[in-house]
């Protein structure tokens, strides 16, 4: 069975950006497969039959699904180099306390202010809005979240920062106004090179939310 | 020596408090459950020890608290090894990961999609529960847990779920033994473990809790 890796990609999936960068922390090479979400392959069918979503790794033919489950995945197979959970359990369900916090808090109120008007979305910003200040309380004068390092929950957020002039623009308001460490947190992740070359630009994604907004508008 | 001092923010009918306790059991673990009053008035040391979500469970460990059961259930996992309840390749954990996340994301919502109806349940929220207890029965095979011949992590992050089915197909219409009978033997071989047994009330006393919860939320 071949060691070669796989990902099946998606080049604005925040959820894909985060296997990217813990490949790409580890210095893994792998296969990026970019698939096209209107017309999912049947490799993709085939290997995430639950979700049918991506990103999916494939490791040795074998299939890992959800990305925070690859990440530690690819945490603990890679362990010698760059570690991104801590090794002590309590710091570690800490990294993972927050990283579902992303998902939780972050993803869903984040999609409603590109996504949605009205009334949903100006909720939607209240609340987002209060996510990423007790995100920002959490961060404290801490470089990263774990710490001195860049690790896990880093990992789990940063790819949402894709989506900072989307909300801005959208939702009207300042994301460093409102939250100046985040943005420097942001901005200092952005000089690793692991996640400046997993982020695509953010005015792209802007365009692509946008197609999709409309798309969903039409329906 | 002070013996580790642990303790859980609880609810007993609770399923995330349930696996909780069924992973501190498994560990031979003591403890103490301090009963919470959700609907009373949360205790100062709930609000403060999970300022985020307000919610049961919180384990605190030397005073130290951890929220969000699946978390907890890792944490007990690492802290006190033996026995083990993930499995020790990295490929098996991220299997089991995977399926406490599915199970996460699905099983709850799917019951309260059919608890919470008001009048008759509509058929897709039937269609949909047995669905995913098929999905699940799927990936159960012919193994008796679901990671394989030992109880572990998935089978402490479902069985207290299963604790609410009665609820449901008393009031959904239907049985869990006649629609998915594997998932059901399996459901009856972990309740007879004593570290389940002990934890997971009886489902009449949760359906008289659910019962209740209807005509709070202005449902019956």
């Amino acid at each position: 069975m071949s060691d070669e890796i796989i990902l099946l990609d998606f080049w604005s999936s925040p959820f894909a950006m985060r296997v990217r960068i813990a490949l790409a922390e580890k210095g893994i090479e792998y296969e990026a497969r970019e698939e096209d979400l209107s017309n999912k392959s049947s490799l993709l069918l085939k290997m995430n039959p639950v979700h049918k979503q991506i990103p999916v790794l494939i490791h040795k033919g074998r299939p890992v699904c959800e990305s925070l489950i690859i990440v530690q995945y690819i945490d603990e197979v890679w362990s010698h180099k760059s570690p991104l959970l801590p090794s002590h359990p309590y710091h570690r369900a800490n990294a993972r306390f927050w990283a579902d916090f992303v998902d939780k808090k972050i993803y869903p109120t984040g999609k409603l202010v590109w996504g949605a008007t009205g009334e949903v979305q100006e909720a939607a910003k209240k609340e987002l809005i209060e996510s990423m200040k007790v995100l920002e309380g959490e961060l404290g004068d801490k470089p990263y979240f774990g710490g001195e390092s860049f690790g896990f929950t880093d990992v789990a957020l940063i790819p949402f920062y894709t989506w900072f002039y989307s909300l801005e623009t959208c939702g009207d308001f300042s994301i460093i106004a409102n939250c100046p460490n985040l943005v420097a947190w942001a901005k200092r992740c952005m000089q690793r090179e692991s996640v400046s070359k997993s982020l695509p630009d953010q005015y792209k994604v802007y365009c692509f939310l946008m197609e999709l907004k409309k798309k969903f508008e039409a329906k | 020596m002070s013996k580790a001092k642990l303790v859980i923010l609880d609810c007993w009918v609770s399923p995330f408090c349930m696996r909780v306790k069924i992973a501190l059991n498994e560990k031979g673990l003591e403890y103490e459950a301090q009963a919470e009053d959700l609907f009373g008035g949360k205790s100062e040391l709930l609000l403060s020890s999970n300022p985020i979500y307000k919610k049961v469970p919180v384990f605190l460990h030397d005073g130290k608290p951890l929220c969000e059961s699946i978390i907890i259930v890792n944490y007990i996992d690492e802290t006190w090894s033996s026995p083990p309840l993930l499995p020790p390749c990295s490929y098996g954990r991220a299997q089991a990961r995977f399926w406490a996340d599915f199970i996460d994301k699905k099983v709850f919502d799917a019951c309260g999609n059919i608890w919470r109806s008001k009048g008759e349940v509509p058929v897709e929220a039937k269609k949909e529960f047995i669905e995913i207890l098929k999905q699940l029965e799927e990936a159960l095979g012919d193994k008796d847990y679901f990671i394989g011949t030992t109880f572990g992590f998935v089978d402490i992050i479902l069985i207290p779920l299963t604790s609410w089915f009665f609820a449901v197909e008393k009031i959904g219409g239907f049985t869990v033994e006649a629609e998915c009978p594997k998932f059901s033997n399996w459901m009856k071989r972990c309740l007879q473990r004593e570290s389940v047994a002990k934890v997971v009330p009886p489902p009449e006393k949760v359906y008289e809790s659910v019962l209740m919860f209807r005509k709070m939320q202005g449902i019956d």
